[in-house]
């Protein structure tokens, strides 16, 4: 049984007369791990940008549904009313293409992190992880105000986010650096910290622009087993966008390729491996020789 | 080969110290000859003419190339010495070296020892000064220079925590102050009640001046906000019959002890207690009131910061697209910075009206938005500590100047030390971007920590892009 969790539905993004991406559809279910690969200049950061409220959609439908699944029968309703989203008890509808990117991440829990890490180099590793739960802190601070002047309720606010990100610094490692600036750390360690900076504002997916980018490779297996994580323990679903087939082959549930702006593959990874539209576009050439080039390079 | 070779003769330096000496002669000449050489001076006559001033203009030429011919001879050298003999012993240095204890002592106890001193400040200057003497001290001194901490401590909000570099900060400074002089004469309500409603009116203003702000960056957010300085100078210029235009408002009412007036009067404030009638009162009264407003803007910023909208600030000011993918709303956050420290210039505003009694558009010009925009810089962006030694370096620095008769003895009885006060703002700019471009206190101390409170280096920290 498939369980939605995003609905990108011909989604097309022009900058001027240049086509960025051109009619691309494809859903991210809940609890999986979803990839999204492809050449360079494919359009796969553009995806991104779109989906985070970055970027404004040309034309095309982002669909984000939380809680009920039965709130996707509302899906044309909403389209036709013009809201930015429906909201139950239990969760919610959104439009992602009508919102602006911060309420994209404040309202419909979509986290992002950036392809160069763009973390708050003067903040502390703690503080880091503190902004990011800013939606939580606001409210319990009474927009500032009430914990101004040391309201219980917002104390206990603090008090929990402090160890919420305690638990990320567990999990990532970096308990023993958590007073030095952001700043100072190693790559590897930049990029774990992004990542659980955006886990820690609660998000319903996960999007990653190549996290495992410039890792070495004890590095990126220790990412491999923090996304699996997070997907297991935390049931937060992954968007990510990567290079390294060794990440994208071994933790994704499904794989969807973008090639010159446009979807030319999407399946299960086994069936990504083989697909020969697929192995043509990493090769840079013709469908029709593949065979022929790979038999060259001795594939 | 000698040529190659560090010569260490005396003679060459001396010939290079010379050359260099003499070359900064011929372009300070070239440069003060215009500027300082001639002056424009009107005769008996009324007619403008110009009259030479050889004299200061070969004083300051001279002095110049003293130094330069100096610093080429001794003090590079010494520079130069004193480096490499710091590079040998770097690793030598113990890690609790007394230096380094000294300084943590300095940190830890500068701030309350300098809250101590400005407590009992003015009834020290009253022991040492007497009634005549000390209400230049309290007045021109402590009240002076607590109006223009308070004002930096309030920019430092808008242009220290959330990066915007606002260059009109001088117009909320002004909204107050024409708000309590208009209300409290036209209406008649007393100070107390006004400050807040001045502190209001200047954040509406500032949310005002936000709004169309909000998408610029950098230089072009630096160049509206100084436009609306001016915006708000004009208004108050041209607005006559609201404002007094160039005339000013006089007699604005002055605040009262609790509805006890400073006055000679039989209900005033010395009759009251008993004590024989003297100025000084009201200027002591003053100070402390101006203390207390410096005391809150201080206390209610560092309350802020260790809040979720302070650390939105900063992180604002860190990375502005990161923010918004965490879901903050950047449009607030950068509003509440501005109304936050549009309200503290508001009440600044207020006060100042009060004090003077007497308010004109000519104390709102631009160069007071630049002054406190050089003590949020010079005593390093964000620092509250920076800025009340900036505040008093500048504000202070002023001010003595006018004491030092000094000088005139060097350079002629005509000499006015205060209308060099901009020559020395320039070098002080100069050279505090050569030797601390970070400010004079440039290093950030963390929000919160899990373990111990590290302070982080300036040049991690950004200063903001917009």
């Amino acid at each position: 049984m498939t369980r939605p969790l995003l609905r990108v539905e011909h989604l097309t993004m022009r900058f001027g007369g240049l086509v960025a991406i051109n009619n691309v559809s494809f859903t991210a279910q809940h609890g999986e791990i979803t990839a999204l690969i492809g050449p360079n200049g494919a359009g796969k950061t553009t995806v991104f940008n779109c989906i985070t409220g970055f970027y404004k959609p040309t034309e095309g439908r982002l669909a984000l549904q939380s809680g009920d699944q039965a709130l996707w029968d509302d899906l044309d309703t909403l389209t036709a009313g013009g809201a930015k989203s429906l909201r139950r008890a239990d969760g919610g509808l959104f439009l992602l293409e009508r919102m602006r990117d911060f309420e994209v991440s404040r309202d419909a829990r979509v986290a992002r992190t950036f392809q160069n890490v763009r973390l708050f180099q003067g903040m502390t590793v703690l503080e880091n992880l503190l902004v990011a739960q800013h939606r939580a802190l606001m409210a319990a601070s009474g927009f500032t105000i009430l914990g101004a002047i040391g309201w219980a309720p917002y104390r206990k606010a603090e008090h929990a986010s402090i160890e919420r990100a305690r638990l990320w610094l567990d999990r990532i490692g970096l308990i023993d650096r958590a007073d030095d600036p952001a700043g100072t750390l190693p790559y590897g360690a930049q990029r774990r910290l992004e990542v659980a900076r955006a886990m820690c504002t609660e998000p319903m997916l996960l999007c990653l622009d190549e996290p495992a980018a410039g890792l070495n490779h004890r590095e990126s297996a220790a990412l491999n087993d923090l996304l699996m994580l997070i997907r297991d323990q935390d049931k937060t679903s992954i968007l990510l966008i990567e290079h390294d087939m060794s990440v994208v082959m071994e933790i994704s549930d499904h794989v969807v390729v973008l090639d010159y702006g446009e979807k030319i593959a999407d399946g299960k990874p086994a069936e990504i491996r083989s697909d020969q539209k697929v192995i043509a576009a990493y090769l840079g050439v013709e469908d029709e020789e593949v065979d022929k080039v790979a038999a060259e390079v001795g594939l | 080969m000698s040529e190659a070779l560090p010569d260490r003769d005396a003679r060459p330096d001396l010939i290079r110290a010379l050359r260099e000496g003499a070359l900064a002669a011929l372009i300070a000449f070239a440069l003060f000859l215009p500027l300082i050489g001639f002056s424009t001076v009107q005769n008996m006559r009324n007619e403008i003419v110009l009259e030479a001033r050889w004299q200061l203009l070969f004083t300051l030429v001279a002095v110049i190339a003293g130094i330069r011919f100096l610093s080429t001879l001794l003090l590079a050298p010494w520079a130069e010495r004193r480096a490499a003999a710091a590079a040998l012993t770097k690793r030598e240095v113990p890690p609790n070296g007394v230096a380094q204890v000294w300084r943590a002592m300095a940190a830890r106890w500068f701030a309350p020892l300098a809250l101590g001193f400005v407590i009992v400040y003015p009834p020290l200057v009253l022991g040492l000064n007497g009634f005549q003497g000390a209400a230049k001290w309290i007045d021109n001194f402590g009240i002076q220079i607590l109006i223009y901490v308070m004002l930096g401590w309030g920019l430092n909000i808008v242009v220290g925590l959330a990066g915007l570099l606002d260059l009109g900060y001088v117009a909320f400074y002004a909204v107050g102050a024409y708000s309590y002089a208009l209300l409290a004469q036209n209406f008649g309500l007393s100070f107390w009640l006004l400050l807040p409603v001045s502190g209001i009116l200047a954040a509406f203003w500032g949310i005002m001046l936000g709004f169309p702000v909000l998408r610029l960056r950098g230089d072009y957010l630096a160049i509206v906000t100084l436009a609306f300085g001016e915006i708000i100078r004009l208004v108050l210029i041209n607005w006559v019959p609201v404002t007094g235009g160039y005339a000013g408002i006089s007699s604005i009412p002055r605040p009262t002890f609790f509805g006890i007036p400073f006055n000679a009067s039989d209900e005033g404030f010395a009759a009251t207690f008993g004590l024989p009638f003297t100025p000084i009162y009201r200027t002591i009264f003053l100070y402390y009131v101006i203390l207390a407003l410096a005391l809150l803007t201080a206390a209610v910023t560092v309350r802020l910061r260790r809040m979720p909208i302070g650390r939105a600030w900063e992180a604002l000011r860190e990375d502005e697209i990161a923010c918004r993918s965490l879901g903050i709303n950047t449009t607030t956050t950068k509003l509440t910075a501005f109304a936050i420290g549009a309200a503290f210039g508001g009440f600044a505003g207020a006060f100042f009206a009060a004090r003077q009694g007497f308010i004109s558009p000519e104390s709102f010009t631009f160069m007071e938005s630049a002054v406190i925009v050089a003590m949020v810089v010079l005593g390093g962006m964000g620092s509250q500590i920076g800025v009340a030694i900036a505040a008093v370096l500048m504000i202070g620095g002023t001010e003595i100047m006018r004491e030092l008769d000094v000088l005139k003895a060097v350079f002629g009885p005509d000499f006015d030390p205060t209308q060099y006060r901009m020559l020395i703002f320039g070098a002080a700019m100069v050279a505090i971007t050569v030797w601390r471009p970070r400010g004079l206190i440039s290093t950030r101390q963390p929000s919160a920590f899990l373990a111990e409170r590290k302070a982080i280096s300036g040049t991690l920290v950004r200063e903001g892009h917009g």
